[in-house]
This record gives structure tokens, sequence and C-alpha cells, in this order.
């Protein structure tokens, strides 16, 4: 299979006016063309800054790559200027919000939207075309294309975020980056959107990374996963090797252990103890040691290296047997 | 009989809009034992919301009543609401908004005390602050924080604390995990769970989250755009889901786990407006067993198995014939 982004040792931070903030702290990624991979974690853990860094869309004078190498179709995207970067954003790189209530523009038809992307990067194309362009994105989404000439707010929130999805995808682009695209969505309208994303990769062999705090949906769209902890990515591998390998990070297992079980009838859950780590004074040694219950002496000193089980790493010094079938 | 702690006997919640009446509660009938777990789910706009509210007589129902330990609660007038209202409470969806920002951690927490009189004396008002503390897990250092200075967690224990300070019978928990991650969602569930059992609390439990649900409560009611659909002991709805919403909704469900991978089941369509609907079942537009007779007005719930309550005409026809056994 052919890599269509590498992610090497990536450093980010937000400065600000009391703290500097790290974000991402060595983050490792790699994916092949045509699949899915889940970024998975907690809030604060760095999934939106590792999207926001491959698209270049770091908030300004606050948010900085302080190092590492962003690869995309063997580039360094990271060395590009921003009008180059501004031509990739959109046509091969794009990006779904999670709330599409506020993503788009209220003073604007979702037709015309729609046509300002494609018009940005196919400057040559005529005004027909654009708008033949624009009723195919809408029907491939599942909306009627003459409700182009309607404005969000007349649409209902499933409807907005197949409005987004649309223009994300109006021109093709080999990335798509959909942070938390369902988690606003009511449960039948997610059933909806995820079927549709699944039939979107099916047909267009979109390579797609899936920003999500929901195990579900992973296991729903997923080829690989990544799960991220305090801007470390902890454990990684094929869905398979997530759901239904042996060996685990303690925090994938702790994730796993709190999610109420629909198909098991359990008393209580076992959640994590603890919260995440202050990310202004991250403790050396391993970032998940104060609330692991594995923890030795060497998890606090020493920060883990990479165990490789083949396509599964675990950065963990005792990674634990957890039953597979989950 | 033991007498539940809360029922409601038709209970109609209408709100006035400019385009006509807003169905939000539309006659629920639902009753919770003394230290039990109603869980009531649905989408955005189903009024369960509303129904939590109206338990506690935070808004006044349209029609229908309120028994709340056998008394009719909307024959009361302000005094004795404001007394009974100590054994009310409700815990909040979103723990940013519904702390006071300029308040500590022990203002907040005492404010019901100080109100309703409870305590008088400053020590012991704040020897129980410290004690709700203890119970639900907070640590006695943010005694004097303020609720931004702490995380989502640590602020749902708060209201917790808060909604615990009166030593209630009776708690209407609003989406109280919806707002925290999955690893802080389970501890307040457990925390909630202990509590019910220490204290016989009786809750009822709003939520869109079926495994949350499945997981707290010991009945269920769907609701879909005001009314309920079906109503079921917890075990008996996820073995057997009657009415197509319920239905739609188990399948709708990501669950994690690999077997179930691409199985997802979509209904077609989306929630149809709570203004003016037609008579008849609000779910019929989606629903993918229609026929021309679920739009009559007088559709009634049918009892598929004990305490097992449906609202569908796939069952008030055929539950008739078969003796009122589900199919």
């Amino acid at each position: 299979m052919e890599t269509l982004l590498d992610i090497r040792n990536l450093h980010v931070m937000y400065k600000t006016d009391d703290h500097d903030i790290y974000a991402l702290n060595g983050v490792n990624l790699t994916l092949e063309k045509g699949t899915t991979l889940g970024l998975v974690g907690e809030t604060g853990a760095g999934k939106t800054t590792t999207a926001l860094s491959i698209m270049r869309l770091l908030p300004d004078k606050v948010g900085f790559i302080t190092s590492g190498e962003i690869y995309f179709e063997g580039k360094n995207i990271l060395d590009l200027s921003e009008a180059q970067m501004r031509e990739m954003r959109g046509s091969d790189i794009s990006m779904i919000f999670q709330d599409p209530m506020t993503s788009l523009n209220p003073m604007h038809t979702v037709g015309t939207q729609i046509g300002e992307v494609i018009k940005l990067h196919n400057r040559d194309l005529s005004k027909s075309e654009i708008e033949a362009r624009v009723d195919e994105m809408l029907e491939m989404v599942g909306i009627p294309a003459e409700r182009k000439i309607e404005y969000p707010h007349q649409f209902s929130g499933g409807m907005k975020q197949r409005v987004v999805i649309a223009i994300a995808l109006a021109c093709n682009p080999k990335l798509l980056l959909a942070d938390e695209p369902t988690t606003a969505l009511d449960v039948t309208i997610q059933a909806q959107v995820l079927t549709m994303m699944n039939e979107l990769k099916d047909n267009l062999n979109t390579s797609m990374i899936l920003i999500t705090h929901d195990l579900g949906v992973v296991a729903q769209i997923c080829d690989s996963v990544a799960i991220m902890y305090a801007g470390e990515i902890v454990e990684k591998g094929t869905v398979q090797d997530i759901f239904e390998g042996e060996v685990h990070h303690p925090y994938t297992i702790g994730l796993f252990g709190s999610v109420p079980d629909l198909t098991k009838k359990t008393d209580r859950l076992n959640p994590i103890d603890g919260l995440m780590p202050d990310p202004t004074e991250l403790p050396p040694g391993c970032r998940f040691a104060e609330r692991c219950p594995y923890r030795k002496d060497i998890c606090t000193q020493t920060s883990p290296a990479l165990v490789e089980l083949g396509t599964h790493q675990i950065k963990c010094h005792f990674p634990q047997n957890a039953k597979g079938d989950r | 009989m033991e007498e539940p702690l809360v029922r409601t006997q038709n209970l109609k919640k209408y709100f006035p809009t400019a385009r006509g009446l807003l169905h939000a509660v539309d006659d629920i009938n639902i009753s919770i034992m003394r230290g039990e777990t109603l869980g009531v789910v649905g989408e955005s706009g189903c009024g369960k919301s509303t129904l939590g509210r109206l338990l506690l007589r935070l808004i006044e129902p349209t029609s229908g009543e309120v028994f709340f330990d056998g008394e009719n609660i909307l024959d009361y007038g302000k005094k004795s609401m404001t007394e009974m209202r100590k054994r009310m409470q409700i815990i909040f969806q979103d723990p940013y908004a519904s702390l006071n920002p300029r308040m500590t951690v022990s203002e907040i927490i005492a404010e019901p005390i100080k109100v309703s009189g409870m305590l008088k004396n400053k020590d012991d008002i704040i020897e129980r602050v410290f004690e709700l503390m203890g119970v639900v897990g907070l640590a006695e250092r943010f005694v004097n924080t303020y609720p931004h200075e702490l995380d989502g967690g640590r602020r749902q224990r708060i209201g917790i604390a808060r909604a615990l300070a009166l030593n209630p019978d009776f708690i209407v928990c609003d989406e109280p995990v919806s707002a925290l991650d999955v690893s802080i969602q389970a501890q307040i569930l457990n925390l909630m769970m202990d509590l019910q059992d220490e204290r016989n609390l009786t809750y009822m439990f709003i939520t869109h989250n079926l495994s949350v649900v499945k997981h707290i409560s010991d009945n269920i009611a769907v609701m879909y755009l005001g009314k309920c659909v079906e109503y079921a002991p917890t075990e008996e709805l996820f073995s057997n889901p009657c009415h197509p919403y319920t239905k739609a909704l188990l399948e709708a469900i990501p669950i994690p786990n690999l077997k179930y991978r691409r199985q997802l089941k979509v209904i077609k369509g989306e929630v149809t407006s709570p203004v003016n609907p037609k008579p008849g079942c609000r779910f019929e537009p989606r629903c993918p067993h229609a026929k021309p007779a679920c739009q009559s007005p007088d559709l009634a719930a049918v009892e598929v198995s004990p305490n097992h309550f449906v609202t569908c005409t796939l069952y008030s026809e055929r539950g008739l014939e078969r003796g009122g056994v589900a199919v």
C-alpha cells in the first residue's frame, strides 16, 4: 500500500501569556491511501491539534509546531509557503468540523457555499459547470439538488452536516479530516450520516482521519486506530489489533471499561481514576502513570518505548493482557 | 400494592408558538417506584426535559396530574410547594452553565441549605458542606475554588452535592453525563448508582444515550415527539423491543465491537415538527410499517407482556387477537 500521510515526531505548543501548553509531544502517524484512521481520545488529548497541524491552521501567534515533519504524498508540508498551503486546503486536504451549526455561513445559500470551493480551486470552470457540480455533490450526500437555493437555517442538523461533507468533498480531496462529524447529531441521524460516509468512502476511495471519542463509531468505520493521551499516541494498530488484540495499553483498557456495553449486563463500570495531567506541567516518564493501576517505579521516571507486535504498537513499559473479545 | 413515589396522569404541556401549539409533552402516564430509576430516552426535541421539569413543577402543565408520594402537587400553594421541593431535586446536563460562576464551591453547595432554612448555624452549614463534598468525592481543598477552576467531572460532582444537600427522595437527572468524557462519565455514573443504593434515592434519568440508560435504569420510557411510544422494564425493552421507533433507535447505535461492524440499520427521514402534529402515531411518516390505521386519533397503549406497554397499531390489532402477547 502507498503511504499518503506520514507525521514524524510532531511537537506542538500553545503559548499564552501565562503558560506554555504542550499539546502534542512527539506524534508519529502514518495513513495509507484509501484507508480510514480513527484518532481516539478524550478532551485535551490533542486530536484536534493534530488535525489542525496537518491543515496548518493552528491559531496564529498562539499555536506553534516546534519540531517534526508532516509528509503529504512525500512532500513536507511544513516547508510550503502559505500560498501553496492555501492551494492544498480544500482541494488536496479538507476538513469537517464538529458543529455543523457554526461551520456554515448563515448569509449564503448552501449552493453558493458548495460552489465557492469548486470555483476557488477550478478557475477554468464555467458557471453552469460549477452549478452542475454543486447539484452532483448535493445528490451524492442525499439532499435533493433543488434545495441548493435554501439557507443553512432551513436545514436540520443532520442535513447541515451533509452540506458540510459535500463542501469538504467538492474538490475530490485525497485526504479528509473529520473532527467529530457525528457528535452533535441524534443517534438515528448519526446512523444515516455514518452509513453515508461508509458509502462515500467505498465509492470515492478518499483517505480519512476520523477524530472521535466514540469507540462505537470507530468500530463502524475505521481501518486503523490511534489512541491519544496527553499529546501522545499511546497505542495504535489495525482496528482488529485494538478491538480484538490480546495486549493493550492500560489507558485503552480503561477507555473500553468506561463504556457501558449494550450487549452485556454489568453492575458497575470500571472507570479510570483521576484526570488527565495538566498540559502545562507534564509529568516525566509515562504521562498515564499517575492514573495507571499497573504503575511501577520505572513508569514515573522513564518515558516508555514503543512495544511492537506486528502492526500493533503500544507505548507502555508493561502492556497488559486484556480479554480480546470485547 | 405499593404506591409509586412519582406518578403522572395524562400529563400534557403545549407551548404556544407563532405557528401554533407545540406539543412538547402529550398525554404521558408514568410511575416511578421508590428507590428505582426510570430512564427516559429519546432524541432532541422529544420532550424528555420538559417532562422532567413538569414532574418538579418547574413549569406548569397544560393539563393532567402529577402525584408525588400520593399527593397531587398541582393542588399545592406556593408555600407547600416550597416545602415539597426539598424532597425533589434536579441535576442538569451542562456543569459549565448550571453553576453560578461567581460563587465558590462551598457557597454553591450551601445555598439550598440556607434558602430552605434546614441549618442556621454557620459552623453546622460548613460541616454539612464538607460532609456532602466527601459523599460525592470532592477533595476538601476545593472548598473555596470557583467552578471555572475545575474540570467537567468535578463540576458535575458539585451539581450532585447541591442536589443532595436537602436529603431529597427524588432527583431528576437531565443528561447528567452527556457533556463529560467517557472515563469521567463512568466515574459519575458509578457515584450516582452508589448514592442510590446508600440513600434509597429515586431517579428519573433523562438521556439520549441508550447504553447509559440501560446501565442505570430499572424501567425505560421511550419518547418520540412528546409521546411515550414504549414503556418496559430495562431487560425486557432491550431483549424484546416492540415499537418500530425503539427498534430503529437500538439498531442505530454504533456498538464498539467488530462483530457489529457495518450493521447499522438506517431509518429514513427526520423528526417531524411538534407544532400542531397530525392525529395518530407521530412516527408514522418515518415508519417502515406505516399504514392508514396509524393515522387514527385514538391509538392506545397495549400491554404486550407484564408491565411492557407499546403504542403501535402493529400491536393494538394483533395484540388483541393473540391475547396480548408480543409477536
